[in-house]
C-alpha cells in the first residue's frame, strides 16, 4: 500500500476528547462523528482539512478514552495514516481494529513541517518526506497484528474464526 | 526468575505455556461490559460476526451510565440498542436507570468482577478492578464485539513498574492524592503499555475505596493496567459479594521489574491537577488564588461511600458559596442509599449542593452540569483535558472530595484546614 498527503502537525498528548468531544458521542453514525472531528483543538481542522491527508503528531497521540468514536471520526474524514513519536495502548488497538494505518516514527515529527508531502510505502516498510527529500524505515508491527491489517481489521479476523472454530454457528 | 501477579494472571488464561515481556497472547476472558457510548458499535460487530450467540450470557455486562438516565433523543436510542439486545440475547447482567450505578463502581460492588480475573471493558476506566487484583484493562468497541462473539482477545505481554509507598500519610491526603501525585511523578505516558503494580506499607493499610481511586487513574499515565495484590482487606471486601470462587495471585518476591520507585508519602499534601493534563499537579500549599464556578464530587474514581464521607465531615453545618454550583453524585444505588442512611445526603443538600443520580454525566461534559466558556470546576473526576467538562474554553482542576467539598464552601480552591 502506498499513502501520499500532506501533513497535519499535532503536538505531544492529542486526547480523544479533543479528537471527538464526548458532547457528540450520542451517535455512532461515523458522517456525523466526522464533522466534528478536532473540534475542540482546532474548529477549522475539518474544514480546512483535504481527504487524503496525513496527521503527524508528537507522543501519546490518542490518550483519554476508549471511545473508538476518535479513529473512526479521524478515518471518515479522510485521514489517510496518521504517523506518531507514540500512541496511546487502547487508541493504537482501536486504529488497527477499524484499519486506519498508523506508524511510529520519531524522525517523520522531528524532519516534517506543516503541509510537507509525505510518502508512506507499506511493503518496504518506509515514509520519504518528499518536500525534503529524506526517507525514514518503519518500525515493523508484529506478526499477529498484520494478520488483522492484511484481513481488513478485527472484525473480520473474527469473521473467519467464527467459521474455522464453527463459534456458536 | 519469579513472575509478577500480571503474568501469573496472564498464563492463567491462556494456552501458550512460556511466553515473554513484548510478545502477543490469545487470552480468555471472564468479564467484559460496555456502557451506552461503546457498546452499539460493538453490538452491531457481534451481529455481523456470523455466530448465532455471545460467547457467555454471564459474563458480559451492559451497563448504560454514560448519557443516561437518557439526556435526549438520540442517548436514548443508544440506550434503547443495549436494552433490546440484552432482551434478546438474555444477557445476564444488563443494569437498567435504578440499578445502573457508573460501572467501575457497580461492577465490584456487585462481585461481578474478581482477583485473578481477565476483565476487558470497553472504557478506559477499566483498570480500577485491578484493585482486587484482577488484571482489568479498557479496550474499544470492536475488540469489545470481537469478546462478547470469541471470548477471547489478543494482547501484548506488558512490562511492570512496581510502585512501592511508605511512610505515614497526612491528614486529607487519600488514594487520590497518591495517584495524582504519582501521575505528577512520571507524566501522562509515564507507563504507556506497562502495568503500574501498587505496593507498600501504605497500599498495605488502605481501604478498599482508596485503592479503587488509585487503580481507576493508572490509564491517566497510560498504563495498560493498575493492580494490588489481594490482601485481608480484600477478602473481607468480597465476603458475601463474590458471586463466583476467585483465585489469589501475587508477585513473587525476585518478579523482574522494568522499574521500581519508591515514594514516601509523608511529603505528599493533597494534590491539585491543573488544565489540562492530569499531570500538571501541584500540592494545595502552592495553588494560589483560583476562584471556581462549580464543584463535583462523585464519578468512578471517587464516588464510593468513603469520598461522601468525607465531603460530609467538610461540609457539615456549612453553606456552598453564593457564586457555585455543588454536584454530588454518588457512584451507584447503593452507595447512594448508604449515604441517606447514614445522614449524608440531608449534610450536602443542607449545605446548599446539588445531588444527583448515578451516572457519567458530568464527567465527561455530556450532561447535569456542563461548563459554559470561561467557566471553572475543581473536580474528583478523573480528567482535565481541553473541554472536557463543557465549553473548550472552560477549565477543570482535579483533586480529592475534601478539598472539592473545601473549595465549593470558599468559592475558590482550598484545603481543608480552611474550613474546618
Amino acid at each position: 500500500m502506498i499513502i501520499k498527503g500532506k501533513v497535519w502537525k499535532f503536538k505531544d498528548n492529542i486526547d480523544t476528547d479533543v479528537i471527538i468531544p464526548a458532547r457528540y458521542l450520542n451517535t455512532s453514525d461515523p458522517k456525523e462523528l466526522a464533522l466534528h472531528c478536532m473540534e475542540d483543538y482546532d474548529p477549522e481542522f475539518i474544514k480546512k482539512m483535504e481527504r487524503g491527508d496525513i496527521i503527524v503528531a508528537g507522543n501519546n497521540f490518542g490518550c483519554g478514552s476508549s471511545r473508538e468514536h476518535a479513529p473512526i471520526a479521524l478515518k471518515e474524514a479522510g485521514v489517510s495514516c496518521i504517523i506518531a513519536k507514540s500512541f496511546a495502548r487502547i487508541f493504537f488497538r482501536n486504529a488497527i481494529n477499524i484499519g486506519l494505518p498508523i506508524f511510529e516514527s520519531a524522525e517523520i515529527f522531528d524532519d516534517s513541517n506543516q503541509g510537507d508531502i509525505l510518502e508512506v510505502k507499506t511493503e518496504s516498510g518506509t515514509i520519504k518526506n518528499i518536500t525534503n527529500g529524506n526517507v525514514y524505515k518503519i518500525k515493523p508491527l508484529p506478526d499477529f497484528i498484520q494478520k488483522v491489517i492484511s484481513l481488513g481489521g478485527l472484525k473480520e479476523y473474527v469473521k473467519e474464526e467464527v467459521k474455522r472454530r464453527k463459534i456458536n454457528v | 526468575m519469579g513472575k509478577t501477579i500480571v503474568e501469573k494472571i496472564l498464563a492463567a488464561h491462556t494456552d501458550k505455556k512460556n511466553f515473554k515481556t513484548g510478545e502477543i497472547l490469545n487470552v480468555r476472558v471472564d468479564f467484559a461490559f460496555a456502557n451506552d457510548i461503546t457498546a452499539p458499535f460493538a453490538i452491531k460487530d457481534f451481529k455481523s460476526s456470523g455466530a448465532k450467540d455471545v460467547f457467555d450470557k454471564k459474563k458480559i455486562g451492559l451497563i448504560p451510565d454514560h448519557f443516561s438516565p437518557a439526556k435526549d433523543i438520540k442517548s436514548a436510542e443508544q440506550c434503547k440498542i443495549l436494552r433490546d439486545f440484552a432482551h434478546e440475547y438474555k444477557i445476564e447482567n444488563y443494569f437498567e436507570v435504578g440499578k445502573m450505578g457508573i460501572e467501575h463502581a457497580l461492577l465490584p460492588e456487585q462481585g461481578l468482577v474478581l482477583p485473578g480475573d481477565i476483565v476487558i471493558g470497553a472504557d478506559s476506566h477499566t483498570p480500577t478492578s485491578g484493585a482486587l487484583g484482577a488484571f482489568a484493562t479498557g479496550v474499544g468497541s470492536t475488540d469489545l464485539g470481537a469478546i462478547m462473539t470469541l471470548g477471547e482477545m489478543w494482547l501484548k505481554v506488558p512490562e511492570t513498574i512496581k510502585f512501592v509507598y511508605r511512610g505515614k500519610l497526612n491528614k486529607w491526603v487519600s488514594g487520590k492524592d497518591l495517584i495524582l501525585y504519582t501521575i505528577g511523578k512520571i507524566g501522562v505516558d509515564g507507563a504507556n503499555y506497562k502495568v503500574m503494580e501498587f505496593s507498600g506499607e501504605v497500599i498495605k493499610k488502605l481501604s478498599m475505596d482508596n485503592r479503587f481511586t488509585i487503580c481507576n487513574m493508572a490509564i491517566e499515565a497510560g498504563a495498560k493496567t493498575g493492580i494490588i495484590e489481594p490482601d485481608e482487606i480484600t477478602l473481607d471486601y468480597l465476603k458475601g459479594r463474590a458471586r463466583r470462587p476467585y483465585q489469589i495471585y501475587k508477585s513473587d518476591p525476585d518478579a523482574s521489574y522494568e522499574k521500581i520507585i519508591e515514594i514516601d508519602v509523608s511529603k505528599i499534601e493533597p494534590q491539585v491537577a491543573f488544565p489540562h493534563l492530569p499531570e500538571n499537579t501541584k500540592p494545595i500549599s502552592q495553588v494560589g488564588d483560583i476562584k471556581i464556578d462549580q464543584s463535583v464530587i462523585g464519578s468512578c474514581t471517587n464516588g464510593r461511600i468513603e469520598d461522601l464521607r468525607i465531603a460530609a465531615e467538610v461540609l457539615k453545618g456549612k453553606q456552598v458559596y453564593h457564586n457555585v454550583r455543588l454536584i454530588i453524585f454518588p457512584a451507584t444505588q447503593n452507595i447512594y442509599l448508604q449515604a441517606i442512611r447514614e445522614g449524608l445526603i440531608d449534610i450536602f443538600i443542607s449545605a446548599g449542593a446539588a445531588v444527583s443520580t448515578p451516572t457519567c454525566g458530568p464527567c465527561l461534559g455530556g450532561h447535569m452540569g456542563v461548563l459554559a466558556e470561561g467557566e471553572r470546576a475543581i473536580s474528583t473526576t478523573n480528567r482535565n483535558f481541553v473541554g472536557r467538562m463543557g465549553h473548550p474554553k472552560s477549565e477543570v482542576y482535579l483533586s480529592n472530595p475534601a478539598v472539592a467539598a473545601a473549595s465549593a464552601i470558599i468559592g475558590k480552591i482550598a484545603s481543608p484546614e480552611e474550613v474546618m
